[in-house]
Formats: C-alpha cells, sequence, structure tokens
C-alpha cells in the first residue's frame, strides 16, 4: 500500500503532456518586467533609477525586514521603466522594466555547469546566502525561505520533507527537475539539512512520475539520511499539511506550523535554488515553467528568466491555440486566471495552462442536494456547503466556529459538487469577512 | 493581443459530476427492479410505473412554472426518480388515479411546497405514499399475487403479505413457525415471488441496483448498511429470546419495504445527514424504528414511518456529529 493522506482529496485526470519534454532555455525576450513584490511579505525599495545599466544577477531591490525577499535582475540591460504592472493575481504591482541586451552575468556568478557537491558552510552562513539570493517558496505560496529554514526559538526541526509531489494536473516543471538536475538537488537538500540542523530528509514523490522515483532513488543510495517516498497519487498531496500527514502521520494542529510537528517542507525548486545560490553564487532569477493545454501545439518545460512575459512563452510552444477561453498562471485547481498576456513570469509561476473556452466556462449553478461529497472530498475535515451558506448570509462569527480559517483552498470541493456551485468563492469571501473580525478585535 | 480572457477563480476544472448524472444513475439502478416487478405483476406494473413517473414530472413542471414562476427544471432527473419510487411502494392493481393524486401530493406538499430540489426535509416519494396509505387504506393494502401477465388489472386475485401473514397470525394467538407454512421460502423471497409492493418485492433486483449504486459511487453504502445491519441485529435478538413469537432475521431483510426503503428512500441526498458518523445514528434509527413498528405497532410494516421520522431527525443530527477536522485534536499554543 502507498502512503497518502488519509482524509478526503479527489483524483482530477492529470494530463502530464509535457512530462517527456526535457527542459528548454526559452530565447530572452526583448523587455522584462520584474515586479518587486514576488513573494509574501512587505515589498522591497528599487535601487535602480530608469537609465541605469544592469547585469544579469545584480542586486536590483534589497529585502528590507525579515520576511522579506530580495529581488536580481534576470537579464542584462537598460532600465527603461519603472511602473506599476499587472501580476498574476491581477493587481498592480511597482516592477522594473528593463530593455533585455548582450546577456552578461555578474562576475562573482559560477555559469560553469559543473556539479559541486563539497561545501564547508555553516548553518547560518547558508541561511545567508539563501537570503541573499531571494529564494522564496517555488511550489507557489512563495514564502522567503530563509525565513522557513531558520528554525525559531523553542521549536526544534528533526525531519526536512521535500516536495516532489506536484498534484497539479497538467505541470511537469518538478518532475523534470527531479529527473535532470537530480545530483544538484540532493546538495540542496543537504543544505537546508545543515540549516536546520536536521539528520534526516525525505522527498516524498507521487507514484506517476516512477521515472524521477527511480533516478532520485538511485541517487539517494549513497546518501546517508536522504530518501525518496512514493506517494499513491492524490489531490492536494502536494499541500504541507497533507504532505506531512502522508509521510509521517503526524498532523499539523489547526492554526499551527510545520515546525509545530517538528518538519519543515521545501518544493524541489527551492531546493535546486539553494544549491544554485550557495555553490553557484546564482541569484534566484530563473525557473522551469511548464507551458501546456489541451490545444497547445507544443506543450514544453522551459527555463525561464523571472519577468518575461507570458505572451513570449506562448509564443515558444507554438502560439496561443485559437480556440483559448482562459490562460491560468499555476495548475488548473489553485493557478490564477490571468487578464493579460503581459503578465510578467516570477518566482512562484510553476506553469502556464492554456484552457480552451469549452473548459472556461463555468456550467449553471444548480441547488445544493446536500450530498456530502464537499464535506467527503475536503482535506481539511470541514464542511463546505455549510461554509458556503454561513459565508452568503453574512454569518462571520459562526463561520468562524465551524473554523473556516483552516481552508486551504485547494479546491477539491468546487472540483466535485454535482450542483456546479461556487463552494470554494463564497469560502474565500467569508475567510475575508473573518480576517476582518479578527482584525477589529485586536484594535 | 486583443483577444479577451476569462478571468474567475481557481479551481479552473470541474469533475465529471451533475445533478441530473447522479439521478439518471439512480433511475438505471432501478431497471433490474422494474424488470422483475413486470415479470411478477404484469401490465398494471408497467401501467403504474408510467403514470406515477409522468404525473410527477407533469406536476412538477406545472408548479415551477405557473406557481413559483421560476424555469422549471424536470430534465435534472429528480422528478423521475420521485416518480418510480412512487410506484415501486404502491401495489401493482391500483386504480391509475389513486396514482396521480400521489403523485400530486409527494411532488406538490412532499418536494415544491419547500421549494424544491434541495429544500424538502422529508422524503418525497414516502409522503406520497403515506398520504395514500393512510387516506385509501383498502386500496394501498390489496396486494395482487405474483401471476405476471395474468394478474388482472381489477379483481386481481389478492392476498396478505407475508408481514401481514405474521402480524395476523400473532394477533389470533398463533405461532410464528407454523405460520411460515404459508410463506413462501426465503429462496423464493429473495428472487421477489411474494404478494407485496411492485419494486419491494425482489430483494435480489434492489441489491443489484445498490451494488452498481455503490461501485459507480453515486451513493456512499454506508446508510443501507447500517439499516440492514440494525434490522438483522435487532430481529435476531428478538428470534432467538423468543422463536415462537418472532420471526427469523433473514426473513424480516427479504420482506416489505426495508430493501427498498433502506436503498433508495433512507439513501436520498437531500433527507438524509451529511457526515460519515451522521449517518451511521440516522440508520441505526431507521433499523430501529422499523422493528418496532413490526413487532410491537399496529401496522405490519414501518420502513415509511421509520424514515419520515428520521428524516425529522436530520437537521439535528447534522449539527450534532461533524466531520473530524484535520489537526483538531492536537491542542496548539
Amino acid at each position: 500500500m502507498l502512503k497518502t493522506f488519509a482524509k478526503g482529496g479527489v483524483h482530477p485526470p492529470e494530463n502530464k503532456l509535457s512530462a517527456s519534454r526535457p527542459i528548454e532555455s526559452l530565447p530572452l525576450p526583448q523587455t522584462v518586467s520584474i515586479p518587486l513584490s514576488q513573494h509574501i511579505g512587505a515589498p522591497p525599495a528599487p535601487l535602480v533609477q530608469k537609465n541605469d545599466q544592469v547585469k544579469t544577477g545584480q542586486l536590483i531591490a534589497r529585502g528590507e525586514g525579515f520576511v522579506s525577499a530580495s529581488i536580481h535582475s534576470s537579464v542584462t540591460g537598460k532600465v527603461v521603466k519603472l511602473e506599476e504592472v499587472m501580476d498574476a493575481g491581477g493587481y498592480r504591482r511597482p516592477a522594473v522594466t528593463i530593455q533585455v541586451g548582450e546577456d552578461e552575468w555578474m562576475p562573482e556568478i559560477d555559469t560553469s555547469p559543473g556539479l559541486i557537491k563539497e561545501f564547508d558552510l555553516s548553518g547560518k552562513d547558508i541561511i545567508e546566502k539563501v537570503k541573499e539570493a531571494g529564494i522564496v517558496g517555488m511550489g507557489g505560496a512563495t514564502f522567503p525561505s530563509h525565513v522557513k529554514m531558520s528554525v525559531p526559538r523553542g521549536k526544534k526541526a528533526e525531519l526536512l520533507i521535500i516536495n516532489g509531489v506536484e498534484c497539479e494536473p497538467w505541470l511537469t516543471s518538478d518532475h523534470r527537475l527531479m529527473l535532470e538536475k537530480g545530483e544538484e538537488l540532493l546538495v540542496g537538500i543537504r543544505l537546508i539539512m545543515k540549516a536546520l540542523q536536521v539528520e534526516k530528509a525525505l522527498i516524498g514523490i507521487e507514484n506517476n512520475k516512477p521515472d524521477a522515483i527511480e533516478h532520485l532513488s538511485g541517487l539517494c543510495l549513497g546518501e546517508k539520511g536522504i530518501s525518496v517516498v512514493p506517494l499513491k497519487v492524490k489531490y492536494p498531496q502536494g499541500g504541507e499539511k497533507q504532505l506531512i500527514k502522508a509521510l509521517t502521520a503526524r498532523e499539523v494542529p489547526s492554526g499551527g506550523l510545520p515546525i509545530d510537528v517538528a518538519t519543515v517542507v521545501h518544493n524541489v525548486g527551492t531546493a535546486f535554488a539553494v544549491y544554485e545560490a550557495v555553490q553557484k553564487k546564482k541569484p534566484l532569477i530563473e525557473r522551469v515553467v511548464t507551458v501546456t493545454g489541451p490545444s497547445v501545439k507544443k506543450p514544453c518545460n522551459f527555463l525561464v528568466r523571472t519577468g518575461t512575459p507570458v505572451s513570449h512563452l506562448i509564443e515558444a510552444a507554438g502560439g496561443l491555440p485559437d480556440d483559448t477561453g482562459k490562460i491560468v498562471s499555476g495548475g488548473p485547481m489553485m493557478g490564477k486566471a490571468l487578464n493579460s498576456l503581459q503578465v510578467p513570469v516570477t518566482k512562484g509561476t510553476s506553469g502556464i495552462l492554456i484552457l480552451p473556452e469549452s473548459m472556461s466556462v463555468r456550467k449553471p449553478v444548480l441547488p445544493c442536494i446536500r450530498c456530502s461529497r464537499c464535506i467527503f472530498v475536503c482535506p481539511m475535515g470541514l464542511e463546505p456547503y455549510l461554509l458556503m451558506t454561513l459565508s452568503e448570509k453574512k454569518m462571520t462569527e459562526k463561520m468562524e466556529k465551524e473554523h473556516v480559517m483552516d481552508c486551504i483552498e485547494c479546491g477539491s470541493c468546487s472540483y466535485i459538487c454535482p450542483s456546479n456551485r461556487p463552494l470554494l468563492d463564497y469560502i474565500r469571501l467569508g475567510k475575508a469577512q473573518v480576517n476582518q473580525l479578527i482584525r477589529s478585535r485586536k484594535k | 493581443m486583443d483577444k479577451l480572457l476569462r478571468v474567475s477563480y481557481s479551481p479552473h476544472i470541474h469533475g465529471e459530476n451533475s445533478v441530473p448524472r447522479l439521478m439518471w444513475g439512480v433511475i438505471a439502478s432501478l431497471v433490474p427492479a422494474f424488470v422483475l416487478s413486470v415479470l411478477y405483476f404484469g401490465l398494471g406494473a408497467i401501467l403504474v410505473t408510467a403514470t406515477s413517473v409522468l404525473s410527477c414530472v407533469l406536476f412538477e413542471y406545472l408548479i415551477q412554472r405557473f406557481i413559483m414562476k421560476v424555469p422549471p427544471t424536470v430534465n435534472d432527473g429528480s422528478a423521475v426518480v420521485t416518480g418510480v419510487l412512487l410506484a415501486f411502494c404502491l401495489p401493482a392493481t391500483i386504480p391509475l388515479w389513486l396514482v396521480a393524486l400521489g403523485a400530486l401530493v409527494a411532488i406538490g406538499v412532499g418536494k415544491m411546497s419547500f421549494g424544491g430540489l434541495g429544500s424538502n426535509p422529508f422524503n418525497p416519494a414516502l409522503v406520497g405514499r403515506v398520504f395514500l396509505f393512510i387516506s385509501f387504506p383498502v386500496q394501498l393494502t390489496s396486494w395482487p399475487l405474483p401471476m405476471g401477465f395474468k394478474t388482472k388489472l381489477v379483481d386481481a386475485a389478492t392476498g396478505a403479505t407475508p408481514l401481514g401473514v405474521i402480524k395476523e397470525g400473532l394477533l389470533n394467538n398463533q405461532q410464528v413457525p407454523p405460520l411460515m407454512d404459508d410463506i413462501p421460502s426465503h429462496m423464493q423471497l429473495f428472487y421477489g415471488n411474494m404478494n407485496g409492493s411492485m419494486g419491494e418485492v425482489a430483494a435480489m433486483a434492489l441489491l443489484l441496483g445498490f451494488i452498481y449504486m455503490v461501485v459507480k459511487k453515486i451513493i456512499p453504502p454506508v446508510i443501507p448498511l447500517t439499516i440492514l445491519g440494525t434490522v438483522f441485529v435487532f430481529t435476531g435478538i428478538l428470534w432467538l429470546a423468543n422463536p415462537e413469537s418472532n420471526a427469523d432475521p433473514l426473513f424480516h431483510l427479504l420482506t416489505g419495504g426495508v430493501m427498498l426503503g433502506a436503498i433508495y428512500m433512507a439513501t436520498d441526498y437531500v433527507t438524509s445527514p451529511m457526515t460519515k458518523k451522521g449517518m451511521v445514528v440516522f440508520g441505526v434509527g431507521i433499523g430501529v424504528i422499523t422493528v418496532l413498528i413490526r413487532r410491537f405497532g399496529s401496522y405490519p410494516e414501518g420502513v415509511q414511518f421509520a424514515i419520515l421520522i428520521m428524516n425529522a431527525f436530520v437537521p439535528l443530527i447534522n449539527s450534532w456529529f461533524k466531520p473530524k477536522r484535520f489537526g483538531e485534536e492536537v491542542q496548539h499554543g
């Protein structure tokens, strides 16, 4: 029996069309727009001005405060604009727009392909390097990684979990990274283990990626303390809490963090970025992005510089299909629908999913028939039908009592509902109402 | 780029489920029971089912169109399910105008008066059935013999149901073992070869439908299993304690409406609890009340009342039996 999390979950069609396509470096676009806020936390102030020349890897905004991440230029060229651009969420964010010239990297960055295994840095130095490189969680939540690597006082980490689950349908960027950069990944894992002072790391990978499981298991043979655990395919296994439950049977308490059960979870993309930051002094300026969809001519995995407009990726994948209805940044279950093709790729962009018109329109909403499916699939043990009703009726306090804040917004309830009810939309509204209530209490 | 893109919140994909798909799945699972009831009761089974289904659909359409003034939603299949289930718990020789009246009460009172699909607290088919049963007891208890197409539509040879035979006998101070001689064997009961409501008799066909629905994930098996289990255990205890005045547990499972009720009536999404724990409580409640009525009440059969009584408790059950939350056991901070 393969391991998985106990409660709820769904299994949408996997559609990993691009799984066998090797990672290709995407040619540079003419301009990039690098948002200064690419993480959860405070946005940093720009260090460059209009008409400044910048090099690839140059710091252009320093993270202020602990929960913040630095931003580096992903290209060489001239700063042409310091204006707001639309991000994937539809918000306008301050950004640095750079006209791309001849690619010239900062001299201290090691761009050679060789693998560097040895390191003699202390844990503290590793965390400092990760902070300097501006690394954030690359699974999509984009929480600054150095924060997660610094164990808070009074807590202890016992286990590092590396998230290679990639439970979102369609996406294959983590899958390809595990296949092609396995050795670098393991060095990255060692570095994080040292920073956390843990002796044990588990790499969780869903069973629909047997080649990645085999490849990494082989590499782990010589590695003490690191092992691969194959998992049964079930969404949302890539959710931190679900993955910890699947691998260790521990449950992160309601309102708590993984460190409360002595674990820390990092994405495979993050572990690879840590390797590059520490061993190659390379800041986080590029990442693997899957471009895929039912009508996409050439589903691909691209190595993309941050700030590259989505339109550039779509062109490289064979152009925008005629039947396009919706473009999603991220996976189909939790990704964000884009309202413009000019939205730039950021540190958290794991994929661009192009859906045809026929899959873009929601079906008409019918009354709730109380079939209980939303309850059965909720991985957090909530009652989505009830939360939706309470949210509609603005019964905020009751919603809080029903633990609406435990919702991880995985979308399993909306996915399964036979009446096509917009459960998660109302639950999101409800969470905002409850947040407001909590803030008003603190005043 | 001048193409307008659609924008919405996640999730951006939806599963294959839909209300019509679930309802037509339930209807498909009822086909074996319908075929057997036609074999046993002939033309009457077809006429009663057709009348019931058409009346339910027609009344739902008329009420939505002219009274509620909303777009009719009869193609979601829920009125068809109500129609088939109402027909299945009626005798095959019942006058057709009574069937239509039952359908009017089922849809009009049982379902639409509360606001339609999803809002009714009681199972509509059972509301119609109980209305007819109380208002027209003679017609509702004239059970034709299972004679296939030889069954006459009027003045058919009728007889008591197996449960009726037992009840009558016990009231006349007879003992159960000799009464069993007047009743078909358990195997015959399993095939459904007995007097009774047209769709209730064939346990075999209903179990087939149950397996189909569970495999197709239309219903979770919890409610039927707890009801049947409770009836079996409760009647088993009574039988072991006193076999002279109690029928054996298998007999109780194979006769009356317990199969149809457990598999189709009690599992109605709208009128059953939302959590697995709640479903168990609901099922045990139905099982216990059914046996109490059968054994100690004045009616030979009690499933219909048991389900309606437990329907009334569903809102309470829903607020008492919550799913176990992730991370709830560990106290934080």
